[in-house]
């Protein structure tokens, strides 16, 4: 069983293994029994705006990548009472594989659904991670955020996002 | 001093590489190194208003210092999830 919260691979994600993560104990005992579960799981889709699709290539500056999801972890700490985990996949991916999964384990199943939502949206915010699409008749890299860790407003904009569900 | 720089997604692919050692004067800037990569790599200039940076994998700004030996680092946007 692995319990490891934060985690960028080249294998398969494993939705179990954040499962684990966010409810098991860590030294042994029952676990606590959190009451709610919330999970997201981001897929490669087959299409992007009018283009077909054919396979992702994700780059990740992999130890700054953990150190981005440690900070969303206290992020979400901060604002709910919360256990997190996050996974993010890289290498190249097939339509339909899982690119990044979120388990959020919490005794409310308000604080669970919010902090998934504000998770997902700050990964898109600040986390070094790119999308290499390869479509029908090219290829191209996704540019969406500048990424910067101490832009209080794109915060506040995911926390926003994550209220509001 | 030597410094080790990391370039990711279009950067890398731009400067033909993603990893390359370059000197740079003492007290050297983050911003300094940019300006050595984007006079080797004219095509890398466009994104010097969206990039971030990083000094030893963790976030800087283009006026943090660097030190002999860092590794810097030059992210575009970013799209994951």
């Amino acid at each position: 069983m692995s319990t490891t919260r934060y985690r960028v691979t080249h294998d398969p994600l494993r939705l179990d293994d954040l499962i684990d993560a966010v409810t098991a104990s860590l030294d042994g005992d029952p676990p606590p029994g959190p009451g709610a579960l919330s999970t997201f799981v981001g897929l490669v889709r087959d299409h992007n705006v009018d283009r077909r699709v054919l396979r992702l290539e994700y780059e990740g500056y992999e130890p700054l990548a953990l150190r981005a999801f440690e900070q969303i972890g206290q992020e979400t700490a901060e604002r709910w009472d919360v256990q997190m985990a996050l996974h993010h996949r890289l290498g190249v991916l097939q339509i339909g594989e899982a690119s990044v999964m979120i388990a959020v384990a919490s005794p409310h199943r308000a604080d669970a659904f919010a902090a998934c939502r504000f998770v997902i949206e700050r990964i898109k915010q600040i986390v070094p991670i790119w999308k290499h699409e390869f479509f029908e008749g090219g290829d191209v890299w996704i540019e969406g955020a500048t990424a910067n860790p101490d832009d209080d407003g794109a915060r506040e904009n995911a926390y926003r996002l994550a209220s509001d569900g | 001093m030597q410094v080790t720089i990391r370039l990711f997604a279009r950067l890398r692919d731009l400067a033909g590489t993603g990893e390359l050692a370059r000197d740079v004067e003492e007290g050297a800037t983050v911003g300094a190194v940019w300006g050595t990569l984007t006079g080797e790599f004219p095509a890398l200039a466009e994104y010097e208003s969206s990039i971030s940076t990083a000094v030893n994998a963790e976030y800087s700004r283009m006026d943090s210092a660097v030190s002999d030996g860092d590794e810097v680092a030059f992210l575009p946007p970013v799209s994951g999830g």
